[in-house]
């Protein structure tokens, strides 16, 4: 073959010496080279007790957010829904009624989110094309159940805790508890 | 189908009376993947064989034509997902060509940097595996810290490790943070020696080259008539890299030497994949060093102006109409493409990796086409395994780098 560049560089593939051909000198090289590492630092993480540090942007589980007072921020745009390639958000909008000004931020609302975490494929699309600042994804993967539908997710699994009621865990959801 | 009685023939001199069918697949430990081969033995001598494709075809040709274009980025990740990365980068350049988008040098070079870790994560995992094939396991152990090192760069990046759905149209989606470099930093101090010593265990070693040398060995010219690409035809002594051939990402601007075998068998093919990765270090370590020379407000820039396609940013999503229409426009794909043809290969974990995207100025591609290179190994595969031994079969087919979610697509 003609070379089509001047950058080609043959591999080293000389036939075996007799040191090689020997094959004991190499038995004793690869035997010191597994011994070495029993005495090197283990990289085993012994999950679940022991857990390694996610990057800030990890792309687990969704949450749904709530702001300060809160109110759920969803207001059923379905922006996620449309761009998730793996169709998995469904939603329903209802209107808020009066009196609900402490339980939705917006005047619409999702009556009912659900995500298939089965059909989820975690792309973070739906994160980037919320407006609202509402939909997460969270640090928390590895979901685990005993029926397919228990991993359809309504707004009671995927709504992060009210801070008004619950303080510790609506800092743990945003991430500022650890 | 062939049976036994039409067409097999046993080899002269074999001592058998009649050849034994034996199905490698559609799951089998030895295959990583789901490969069908239909096997006529002679003893453990393969007298032919027929491969099957399509089981886990997933039509991503035909799902892309009703996706806008940031949608059928996470499909190219199931392509060749141990490379994804590449994938991912081969299909925003299709984009950028389609739409006439230019990206600044320091995209292309950390896009270089994210596609160079990619390759070495690809070559590892296939060069690690041959090992295992062969009976070598410690090597894949000692290796995979390194890979999970990788893995933990994209992950500061894009946020997953696997199927990353990494950079946008024009760019990246965020900035690289410090954690980020700091890892890289980390692995170009620390790969060389594990490299080295991987090396160690499998180069010079006189089981694992007599294992492989001569075993699934292709002719240069039987490798350009089958349309071999990549780090196997490079083992079978032709020089064709598309990084030299057709430089995208501004790879014109870096020295690299493309490593080239003799005899194009499994041993050639691990060795010029070791290579590779010597030069991809090398590759990453000039990038690095070209992003630190960026100063001022270009030192920031990771994405290109590309209001159409590219995202604004979120607090200006929040607080500007303006901004939010644009949002809206560009989520729900309501931005009608240019007309035209485009074709963009990059140089994959094992292959020319091309896309063929055909637009008829819609908001969706009329047609999509992946030229996958595991398409055409598999096509060969036959031919490398014919009268070579059952174990010898399944080195050649780990030592081909064959990826099941990109040969069905």
């Amino acid at each position: 073959m003609q070379a089509l560049t001047n950058r080609a560089q043959a591999v080293n593939r000389k036939p075996m010496t007799i040191m090689e051909k020997l094959y004991l000198p190499s038995i004793a090289k690869g035997m010191g080279i597994t011994f070495s590492h029993i005495f090197k630092k283990q990289p085993t993480i012994q999950y679940p007790e022991e857990k390694r540090p996610f990057s800030p942007v990890f792309r687990g589980l969704h949450v749904l957010n709530r702001d300060e007072e809160g109110r759920e921020r969803c207001t059923a745009c379905g922006l996620c829904a449309v761009a998730c390639p793996a169709e998995a958000i469904t939603m329903e909008a209802a209107e808020r009624l009066p009196g609900e000004e402490n339980l939705y931020r917006e005047e619409k609302y999702a009556a009912r989110y659900e995500i298939n975490m089965l059909r989820c494929i975690f792309c973070g699309l739906c994160e980037e094309a919320c407006p609202k600042d509402a939909i997460y994804l969270s640090e928390t993967f590895a979901p685990a159940n005993f029926a397919r539908k228990g991993f359809i997710y309504g707004k009671d699994d995927l709504l992060i805790p009210d801070p008004t009621k619950d303080p510790a865990g609506f800092a743990a959801a945003k991430g500022e508890g650890q | 189908m062939l049976t036994q009685d039409q067409h097999i023939k046993l080899p002269e001199g074999s001592i058998e009376t009649q050849t034994t069918t034996l199905n490698v697949g559609p799951t089998h430990p030895a295959t990583h993947g789901v490969f069908q081969n239909i096997m006529e033995l002679d003893g453990e001598r393969i007298v032919s064989t027929e491969q099957t494709v399509g089981y886990i075809h997933r039509a991503f040709e035909k799902l892309a034509e009703r996706r806008p274009l940031y949608q059928i980025t996470p499909l190219t990740d199931r392509l060749n997902y141990c490379s994804s990365p590449i994938n991912n980068m081969g299909w925003h350049l299709t984009c950028e060509k389609l739409l006439g988008v230019k990206t600044p040098k320091r995209v292309d070079y950390l896009r270089v940097i994210i596609m160079e870790l990619a390759r070495i994560s690809d070559h590892l995992i296939c060069n690690s595996i041959v090992g295992v094939d062969t009976g070598a396991y410690t090597g894949f152990l000692y290796v995979m810290q390194y890979r999970e090192l990788i893995y933990e760069i994209y992950e500061e990046v894009c946020g997953s490790r696997l199927t990353t759905n990494i950079g946008r149209i024009g760019g990246f989606e965020r900035n690289f943070n410090n954690t980020a470099f700091t890892k890289l930093e980390k692995f170009l101090k620390e790969y060389p020696k594990v490299l080295k010593e991987f090396e160690n265990l499998f180069s010079r070693n006189r089981i694992f080259m007599e294992r492989t040398q001569g075993g699934g060995a292709i002719s240069a010219e039987r490798a350009l008539n089958y349309g071999f690409t990549g780090p196997n035809l490079r083992a079978a002594g032709v020089d064709y890299d598309v990084r030299v051939h057709a430089p995208y990402s501004s790879y014109e601007d870096f020295e690299f030497t493309v490593p080239v075998g003799t005899t194009g068998d499994n041993y050639d093919r691990f060795l010029v994949r070791n290579a590779e990765m010597w030069q991809s270090l090398s590759i990453i370590e000039q990038a690095y060093q070209k992003i630190q020379s960026f100063t001022g407000a270009e030192a920031e820039v990771y994405h290109a102006d590309v209001p159409e396609y590219y995202l604004p940013k979120k607090e200006d999503v929040y607080t500007k109409m303006e901004a939010l229409i644009w949002h809206f426009k560009i989520i729900m794909g309501e931005v009608d493409m240019p007309k035209g043809e485009v074709y963009q290969s990059v140089e994959g974990g094992n292959g020319e990796l091309g896309f063929y995207l055909i637009s008829d100025g819609g908001r969706t591609p009329f047609r999509l086409h992946f030229r996958r290179p595991c398409f055409i190994y598999y096509q060969a595969y036959p031919e490398l395994v014919t009268g070579s031994m059952l174990s010898d079969a399944i080195v050649t087919m780990s030592s081909l780098n064959l990826i099941a979610g990109e040969l069905d697509a």
